[in-house]
C-alpha cells in the first residue's frame, strides 16, 4: 500500500521529459540575451521545461568541434549571418523543417534559410553623443570629415563594415557598395579612404565599448550596434543614431547537427518565431522582428527605434553575406597588413 | 666476502630500482596528464598546419586530370568532365562546403564558385569533355579563369607547405617557385615582429620596475616581507578582465591619470593612453609584474649581504659594488623572471584585443580570428606553430647565453 505513492511519483518523474524537454540555448548574452530570456526562454519554460542558457562569443569552432566529435550539447544556437551560410554548407547544422516553424511568407525574405530562421534584424550604424555634438552628422562623408566634426572616430577592428562605410563616405551609393568593393580598384579605394581617417580612429572590439566611448567623450562619433545605443538611451544617456547608410544584418537560430533534443529545439525555435514572442522581444531591445506580423503589435515609439521601420531602413544596406564569404578572408588579411603600416 | 659483496650490490640495485619506480609512480599522473592534454594536442596542431586533405578527398579525378597540366594554357577539357564527376560523387553537401572553404582561402571567390556549381548539379549524363567544359563555363564564366584551377592543381596532395609559408608571408607560384606575397597581403611578419617587440618591452619594463621592489622586499624582515608579497600577489586574485576594465577607467581621456596630468599642468589636452600600444604595455606590465618579482625575490633572498658589505669595506663605491658584486649574483633571478614574463607575454590575447588598436594586436589575436571567424584551422595551426617554433628557438638561444640552470618545466 505504501508503495503506491512512490510508484506514482516515479511514474510522474518518468513522464516529465515527455511533456517538455529541457534544452540548452546559446546566445551572445548581454542586453540582447536578457531580452531573449524575457521573450523566449520564459515563454518556453511555461511549458514546464527548463532552458539552460549558455553565452558564447560566436565561436563557430566550438560548434564544429562538437559536431565533429558527435557530442552535441547545444540544442539551439544564435549565429550571425556569415556563419549560418558557411555552417549550412559544411553540414554543421540541421536542416529546418519550415512546415513546423510557420508560413515563410510571414517572414522577412532574409530570415528564411534552409538551416535556420532569422531571430532579429540588427544594424551597424553611426552614433554620437547628443550632448556633445549639436549639429548631427547625416552622412558617412560627415563621419570622415574631421575638420567639420573634430575628434576621434570609433570603428570596429576589422575590414567588415568599415570598407563599406569608407566607400559610402567616398561617394559610392549604398546600392553600389558591394559592386564596387568586389573589384580590385574598389577595394583599393576603400582602403585609401580608411587611410585618410586612420590617425583619428579609436578601435573598438566589443559591442559595449562604443557607447562607453561616447559617454566618456573619447570619440566624437563611432560606429555601433544600434541595440547597444538603445540600451544606453534606456539608461538615460543622450546618445543618438544616424540611420543613413547603416548596414543591417540578421542573427539566426540554428540547431547543431546531431543534437539529441532536436524536436524540443524545433519547438523552441517555433515559439520564438511567433509574432507575440517577437513583439515582446522588440519591446525589450530595439532589434527588428523577422516575423512581419509582430510589427503590427508594436506602437510607434518602439517602431521608431527599430532598424526595420520604414524611415530607418530607407538608406540602409543589407550586409552581403555572399560577398564576405568569398572575399572576407583575403580582405581581413589585407586589413591586418594595412593596420600594421 | 665476494658473495656478500654481490649481495650488497644486488640489494643496492633493488633499492635503487624501487626508488626509481616510486619516482615514476609519483610523477606518472602528471606525465599522463601532460601527454593527453598537452603533447597530443600540440602534435595535432603541428599536423593540422600541414594537413591538406580537402581537395584530395573531394576531387580525386580532377587531380589526376590536372596532373600533367602545364599551368599556363587553359586546363584540359578532361579536367572539366572530371570535376563534374567528382562533384556528382560527393556524398553530402558538407564535403562540398569543406572543399569550398579550402579553395576560397587560396583564391577569393572560390567558395561561391564551388557551392554554386555544386548546387546546380546535375549538368546531364554522358557529357563529352568539351560539352562538360561548355556547360561549366556557361554556368559560371569563372570556370575559365586560371587562378581557380591553379588552386585545385596545387592542392591535390594531402600535405601542403602553404599554411606555413603563408604564416611567414611567402607563397608558392603556380610553377612551383616560392615568392613573397604582395605587400598588401603581407601581414604576418609584421605581426610576429610586433608580438616579440611588445613582449620584450613588457619584460624590460617589468624588470626595471620589479628589480628595486624585489630588492627592497629581500631586505625586509620575514613578517613584513610576507605581508608585502601578499600585496604583490593580490592582482592574481582578480580576473584579467576586471583589471583591464579598471585600467580603462584610469587611463581614459577624462580618467584619473589624465585629469591628474592636466591638473598639474603637464598637458592641456588628454594624452591618449588607451586603445594604442601604450595602453597594452601598461596593462600587460601590471598583469605580469608578479612573475618578475617572485623569481627575483627568491634569488635575492639567497644572496648573502656580507659580499656587498665586504666590497664596500674594501673601498668600492656603493654603486660600483652593487653592479659588480650584487647584480651578477642575481642574474639567475633576472633571467628566470624575464623569461617567464616574455614567454607569458607572447601568448597574450585579451589585453591587446581590448586595450590596443588595430595595429597593436599580437599573433594570438589572429590565431583566434582564423579559428573562430574564418574557420581556417590550417592557417590558425600554422600561425601557432610559427609562434611555438620562434619561442623554442629563443628559449634555446637564451639558455645558451644565460647558461643559467632554469627549470621552468
Amino acid at each position: 500500500m505504501k508503495l503506491k505513492p512512490v510508484l506514482l511519483a516515479l511514474a510522474a518523474m518518468a513522464s516529465l521529459p515527455a511533456l517538455a524537454q529541457n534544452i540548452t540555448v546559446v546566445n551572445f548574452g548581454g542586453a540582447n540575451g536578457a531580452a531573449q530570456k524575457k521573450a523566449y526562454f520564459d515563454a518556453y519554460e511555461k511549458g514546464g521545461a527548463k532552458v539552460t542558457s549558455v553565452e558564447y562569443n560566436g565561436e563557430q569552432a566550438k560548434i564544429k568541434a562538437m559536431v565533429e566529435a558527435k557530442k552535441v550539447t547545444w540544442d539551439v544556437v544564435e549565429v550571425e549571418s556569415p556563419d549560418i551560410n558557411r555552417g549550412c554548407d559544411e553540414g554543421l547544422f540541421e536542416k529546418l523543417d519550415w512546415s513546423k516553424v510557420g508560413n515563410k511568407a510571414d517572414f522577412q525574405p532574409a530570415a528564411v534559410h534552409e538551416c535556420g530562421v532569422g531571430i532579429f534584424v540588427w544594424s551597424t550604424v553611426m552614433a554620437y553623443n547628443g550632448d556633445k555634438l549639436t549639429t548631427p552628422p547625416t552622412t558617412w562623408a560627415d563621419f570622415w570629415d574631421t575638420k567639420k566634426f573634430p575628434g576621434k572616430r570609433g570603428l570596429r577592428k576589422g575590414a567588415r563594415y568599415n570598407l563599406e562605410f569608407a566607400l559610402m563616405a567616398d561617394g559610392v551609393k549604398s546600392a553600389d557598395v558591394y559592386k564596387v568593393l568586389a573589384t580590385k580598384e574598389g577595394a583599393d579605394r576603400a582602403f585609401k579612404k580608411m587611410t585618410e581617417l586612420k590617425p583619428n580612429i579609436q578601435w573598438w572590439e566589443a559591442g559595449a565599448q562604443p557607447p562607453q566611448f561616447l559617454v566618456a567623450g573619447d570619440v566624437a562619433m563611432t560606429t555601433a550596434y544600434n541595440g547597444r545605443i538603445d540600451a544606453a538611451q534606456r539608461e538615460g544617456k543622450n546618445l543618438k543614431i544616424t540611420w543613413t547608410g547603416g548596414i543591417y544584418d540578421l542573427d539566426y537560430w540554428v540547431m547543431p547537427k546531431g543534437t539529441p533534443n532536436k524536436d524540443a529545439a524545433l519547438k523552441f525555435i517555433t515559439l520564438a518565431s511567433t509574432p507575440d514572442a517577437q513583439a515582446e522581444y522588440a519591446k525589450n531591445i530595439s532589434y527588428g522582428p523577422t516575423n512581419n506580423k509582430a510589427l503590427t503589435k508594436l506602437d510607434a515609439k518602439v517602431l521608431n527605434q527599430l532598424p526595420t521601420s520604414a524611415a530607418n531602413s530607407k538608406d540602409a544596406l543589407q550586409f552581403n553575406i555572399k560577398f564576405w564569404a568569398d572575399q572576407g578572408e583575403a580582405l581581413e588579411k589585407r586589413f591586418a597588413a594595412w593596420a600594421a603600416q | 666476502m665476494v658473495a656478500g659483496g654481490t649481495d650488497l650490490t644486488l640489494q643496492l640495485r633493488r633499492a635503487e630500482r624501487r626508488r626509481k619506480l616510486r619516482a615514476v609512480a609519483l610523477t606518472l599522473p602528471l606525465l599522463v596528464f601532460l601527454l593527453v592534454f598537452f603533447l597530443v594536442p600540440l602534435a595535432q596542431l603541428l599536423v593540422r598546419a600541414v594537413e591538406n586533405p580537402e581537395v584530395a578527398d573531394a576531387l580525386p579525378r580532377t587531380g589526376q586530370a590536372l596532373a600533367r597540366w602545364d599551368r599556363s594554357s587553359p586546363p584540359p577539357a578532361t579536367a572539366y568532365a572530371a570535376i563534374i564527376e567528382d562533384f556528382t560523387n560527393l556524398r553530402e553537401t558538407a564535403q562540398a562546403g569543406v572543399l569550398a572553404r579550402r579553395l576560397n582561402s587560396e583564391v577569393s571567390g572560390a567558395r561561391s564558385l564551388v557551392m554554386g556549381t555544386y548546387r546546380a548539379l546535375p549538368f546531364g549524363d554522358d557529357l563529352t569533355p568539351e560539352a562538360a567544359r561548355d556547360k561549366l563555363v556557361a554556368h559560371d564564366p569563372r570556370w575559365s579563369e586560371l587562378p581557380y584551377w591553379h588552386a585545385i592543381a596545387q592542392n591535390t596532395s594531402r600535405w601542403t607547405p602553404d599554411y606555413l609559408l603563408a604564416s611567414v608571408d611567402l607563397k608558392r607560384t603556380p610553377t612551383g617557385g616560392i615568392v613573397r606575397v604582395d605587400s598588401e597581403a603581407a601581414a604576418f611578419s609584421d605581426i610576429l615582429g610586433r608580438t616579440f617587440e611588445i613582449s620584450a618591452v613588457v619584460s624590460i619594463i617589468a624588470l626595471l620596475l620589479g628589480y628595486p621592489l624585489a630588492y627592497w622586499l629581500s631586505t625586509l624582515g620575514e613578517r613584513k616581507a610576507n605581508m608585502m608579497l601578499i600585496l604583490v600577489l593580490l592582482p592574481f586574485w582578480t580576473s584579467v578582465l576586471v583589471r583591464i576594465a579598471a585600467w580603462i577607467v584610469l587611463l581614459q581621456n577624462n580618467g584619473l591619470v589624465n585629469r591628474f596630468l592636466m591638473a598639474i599642468g603637464l598637458t592641456d589636452t588628454p594624452v591618449p593612453l588607451l586603445f594604442n600600444r601604450l595602453g597594452v604595455i601598461i596593462a600587460m606590465v601590471h598583469i605580469l609584474l608578479p612573475f618578475m618579482i617572485l623569481p627575483l625575490y627568491s634569488v635575492m633572498k639567497s644572496v648573502p649581504t656580507n659580499y656587498l658589505r665586504a666590497a664596500i669595506s674594501l673601498g668600492s663605491p656603493p654603486l660600483a659594488a652593487f653592479f659588480r658584486v650584487y647584480l651578477p649574483q642575481t642574474y639567475p633571478g633576472i633571467f628566470a623572471g624575464s623569461l617567464l614574463v616574455f614567454i607569458s607575454s607572447i601568448g597574450y590575447y585579451v589585453t591587446p584585443a581590448l586595450l590596443g588598436g588595430a595595429g597593436d594586436q599580437m599573433l594570438s589575436y589572429y590565431v583566434a580570428q582564423y579559428t573562430n571567424v574564418e574557420v581556417n584551422w590550417g592557417m590558425a595551426c600554422a600561425l601557432g606553430s610559427v609562434l611555438l617554433t620562434a619561442t623554442l628557438v629563443l628559449y634555446t638561444l637564451y639558455r645558451r647565453v644565460s647558461r643559467a640552470e632554469l627549470s621552468l618545466g
